[in-house]
């Protein structure tokens, strides 16, 4: 547990502000640490947190991707045709969007590795083009979402039984201690639990924190350099797609926003810096990013119960971050070589 | 001894960037050896061992590993085949745990994902077999030791099950009792038929463990012996060789000097341990010994560059300053002709004008505001005072050569009328015209009042230019050369910190 702090500090430190907001928040909301008021923060949070762990990846390589909004935007608005009809075709249509965007992905990846760009200015350019064939696709906002389906992933489980009536409606005695939790909720922690932490796993993954770490290193220690970044921006691509795709769900719309699209992608940096991954490579995690996000969402809601102006939201929010990071900064107190500190 | 070689090599060149590092070389080694290679600075040994594990690959010739030929295309290749390499600077990923890094590139598998408890108890085995059970493996790598990093390094090449283990400067930072450990474990992989090839620079580990030796010098393999067969003072010869030694202007007769900067017992984060030293006005005092035995370090802490310095040093009435700005504007001024010219001495896309400049804008600005006249003089006047051959003054520094980059260093920081200038290997990879220059501009320098501290890791420069010598050794000065003293035996020896009779 002390090692496990450690060496997690950001992370440990985002989790800390997290709960004490979180508490604090509810104990304020006059329908505090009720289901509806959970039900209604994570519809608001799930896709900022799909994205933050869609820029975690390229991150931990030291690399950045300027697209994850775009696609998550592109995503949508596949999104807004497909996800309607049949039972099958809705599955289908659920999967040709997650395609769409890691197929994305995998383009920038392929573009960064084989073009030998910088994944700044690749994922700038990539990203242009996903926000234009969106506005392709939707040049004016629309679509036609399945109606069980949106509000059945939007709300509790309990919604969501009854919506499909499976588990006698959601009255049935297994499901009553979840009935609460929200279905968005779920599937974040789903796709975190079974995409996020396998991969961590694998030698890929293991690889990312490597080249972040010391590119040179994992070089010599004969590393699967190229796979890893190819996995990386692939996987950023599927995070983004999840995102898309809930946007999609929530707002029964797809709308080719691009005002929208460069928010998320500058707030999911924001949001994987406030989980404690090091920009720098090497340090954090999908996991810690979600936490960041939701730190980011957080103080946004602080500001409905609180009445405060809302012109000063980006204010707050950025001095937020600003004392975030700073407090990260204290390693450079302790370099010795003040060359280091340009290297 | 006469087995089949397990590794051979024949005609085997490597050139970077039009330098010679290594010049058709045969070389062999016996399976079952620890088989040492010796050499100067920049003999080739570096560049020798990366072809053999696959980092770097050779212009020319042929590697044969147990007579069949083969070609590493990257690290991973030579790991396969069972050539595994212990790197000088760590291959280890500092912000993954010491398990996470033991086995790094093939962890054991379950399901496909890593298994985190059948790696964690792999990892105590290795650590076991090199004696670091203090080491936990759950620790990341960033928060160890040096010397306990150079173990866990250790530890990963032999899980990768080695015929052929390169160590580099493996034992550079270890401790005696880590010393012996290694002794031994050398001894059982010997007892297995491991082939060991070993770079040391200390002379008492190579006979202790190594049964043949071979002697590189400039990119050349000079010759390969039993251990034994020669003095200690004939492979200091052969390690010298007779080179054709540039021409060095005449030095003055010794005399006594104003001390300029005198500093005693300075450390530095276990780089420096305890160095003391004085430099004269008009002297030219050289810095010798192998590389990475602190003489950088030592420049650095002088420039203000280092944080936490201890020790006392005085300069002018006053002490170390706190950063370059202070150390190039105060009295005494101080400049420092950097190691790497690309990075720390040049903004290589920009002019070689805006560079001649950059150490002192307040020579040609008035008030704050660049004066075009005094900008154009002091350009010409650089230009002019190091003969550097340009085209135009506006061209990127970056084509001009090698030679003529490092005289537009040399010109930025005498714009700035240093007394005391200095010097990070000034002649590194330029040509010998250029090489001579420099060596007239330094004795012209210090006969002008300029007092300069030079490292060079060539020996003969410094048997060429300095008054005086210092000869680091981990961290101390273990010797110090005076006028006639000055020799390749005298130097070569205090670098190996073995008593050879000059």
């Amino acid at each position: 547990m002390g090692r496990w702090v450690a060496q997690n500090r950001g992370f440990a430190g985002a989790l800390v502000l997290f709960a004490t907001l979180l508490l604090i928040y509810n104990l304020l909301h006059p329908r505090g640490f009720s289901s509806a008021v959970l039900v209604q923060n994570a519809n608001e949070s799930v896709a900022i947190a799909f994205v933050a762990m869609a820029q975690t990846v390229p991150v931990l390589m030291r690399g950045l991707d300027l697209s994850v909004g775009a696609v998550m935007t592109l995503s949508a608005c596949v999104a807004s045709y497909l996800l309607t009809g049949s039972g099958l075709e809705i599955s289908f249509g659920i999967l040709a969007v997650l395609a769409t965007g890691t197929a994305f992905g995998l383009m920038n990846g392929l573009i960064v590795v084989y073009g030998r760009l910088q994944p700044i200015i690749a994922t700038l350019a990539t990203g242009a083009i996903a926000i234009g064939l969106a506005l392709l696709l939707r040049p004016q906002p629309g679509g036609d979402v399945d109606g069980d389906l949106s509000w059945a992933l939007t709300n509790t489980v309990w919604d969501f039984a009854d919506t499909y009536s499976i588990a006698d409606g959601g009255e049935a005695w297994w499901i009553r201690p979840f009935a609460d939790i929200p279905v968005p909720l779920i599937l974040l922690v789903g796709v975190a639990i079974l995409v996020w932490l396998p991969f961590k796993r694998t030698v890929t993954g293991r690889t990312i924190y490597a080249i972040g770490s010391a590119e040179g290193a994992a070089y010599v220690s004969g590393l699967p350099i190229n796979r890893a970044k190819l996995a990386a921006f692939t996987l950023a691509g599927f995070f983004s797609a999840c995102a898309g795709l809930y946007l999609a769900l929530q707002t029964s719309t797809g709308n080719a926003d691009t005002v929208q699209a460069g928010a998320y992608t500058l707030n999911s940096i924001a949001a994987v810096v406030l989980g404690g991954t090091a920009l720098a490579g090497g340090i954090g995690g999908a996991i810690a990013s979600v936490v960041g996000a939701l730190i980011l969402r957080l103080i946004s809601f602080y500001f409905r119960i609180l009445d405060i102006e809302p012109l000063l939201q980006p204010l707050i929010e950025g001095l937020v971050l600003l004392l975030a990071v700073s407090a990260g900064a204290w390693r450079t107190f302790s370099v010795k070589n003040r060359l280091e500190l340009f290297r | 001894m006469t087995a089949a070689p397990i590794i051979e090599l024949n005609g085997i060149s490597k050139s970077y960037a039009g330098i010679r590092a290594l010049d058709s070389v045969d070389f062999a080694a016996k399976r079952g050896s620890v088989h040492a290679i010796l050499g100067e600075n920049g003999a080739g040994k570096s560049t020798l061992i990366k072809i053999i594990s696959g980092v770097v690959a050779p212009d020319a010739g042929e590697m044969r590993l147990n007579g069949q030929p083969v070609r590493f295309q990257n690290p991973s290749a030579a790991t396969a085949q069972g050539v595994v390499c212990m790197f000088q600077e760590l291959s280890l990923i500092p912000d993954l745990s010491v398990a996470d890094n033991i086995s790094i590139a093939a962890p054991p598998l379950r399901m496909g994902l890593i298994d985190r408890h059948a790696q964690l108890q792999r990892a105590e085995d290795l650590l076991a077999r090199v004696r670091c059970e203090d080491v936990d493996p759950r620790m990341l790598v960033r928060d160890l030791s040096l010397s306990r990093r150079q173990m866990v390094e250790i530890a990963k090449a032999l899980g990768r099950n080695p015929q052929v283990l390169i160590l580099d400067e493996a034992t550079s930072a270890l401790t005696a009792q880590d010393v012996q450990t290694v002794y031994d474990l050398l001894g059982k992989l010997t007892a297995e038929s491991v082939t060991t090839l070993f770079i040391s620079h200390r002379m008492h580990e190579v006979e202790a463990l190594c049964d043949r030796l071979s002697v590189f010098r400039n990119g050349r393999h000079i010759e390969t012996f039993a251990k034994g067969e020669r003095s200690d003072a004939e492979i200091v010869r052969l390690m010298i060789g007779r080179d054709v030694t540039a021409k060095y202007p005449p030095k003055p007769a010794a005399q006594a000097r104003p001390s300029v900067l005198t500093a005693e017992g300075l450390e530095w984060e276990g780089a420096l341990k305890g160095v003391s030293l004085t430099l004269g006005k008009g002297e030219i005092l050289g810095v010798g010994g192998l590389d990475g035995q602190g003489q950088k370090e030592l420049l650095l802490a002088f420039f203000g560059v280092l944080k936490g310095v201890k020790g006392r040093v005085e300069m002018g009435g006053r002490g170390l300053p706190s950063s370059p700005i202070t150390a190039k504007t105060g009295q005494p001024r101080i400049a420092l002709i950097p190691e790497d010219r690309k990075t720390e001495g040049l903004m290589l896309p920009m002019s070689i004008a805006d560079n001649l400049v950059t150490a002192a804008f307040d020579r040609i600005t008035r008030s704050g505001v660049i004066d075009p006249v005094r900008l154009e003089a002091a350009v010409q006047d650089g230009i002019a005072r190091l003969q550097i051959k340009v085209g135009s003054p506006q061209d990127a520094v970056r084509t001009l050569s090698g030679g003529n980059q490092q005289k537009v260093v040399i010109a930025k920081w005498l714009m700035t009328e240093p007394d005391i200038i200095l010097m990070n290997d000034p002649t590194r990879g330029i040509d010998v015209g250029t090489k001579q220059e420099i060596f007239r501009m330094m004795r012209d320098l210090a006969d002008g009042g300029k007092s300069i501290l030079f490292y060079s890791s060539d020996y003969a420069e410094l048997i060429g230019c300095a008054d005086r010598v210092i000869v680091l050794y981990d961290g101390k000065v273990v010797r110090e050369l005076t006028g006639e003293a000055i020799t390749e035996e005298a130097l070569v020896g205090a670098s190996l910190n073995i008593g050879t009779a000059a």
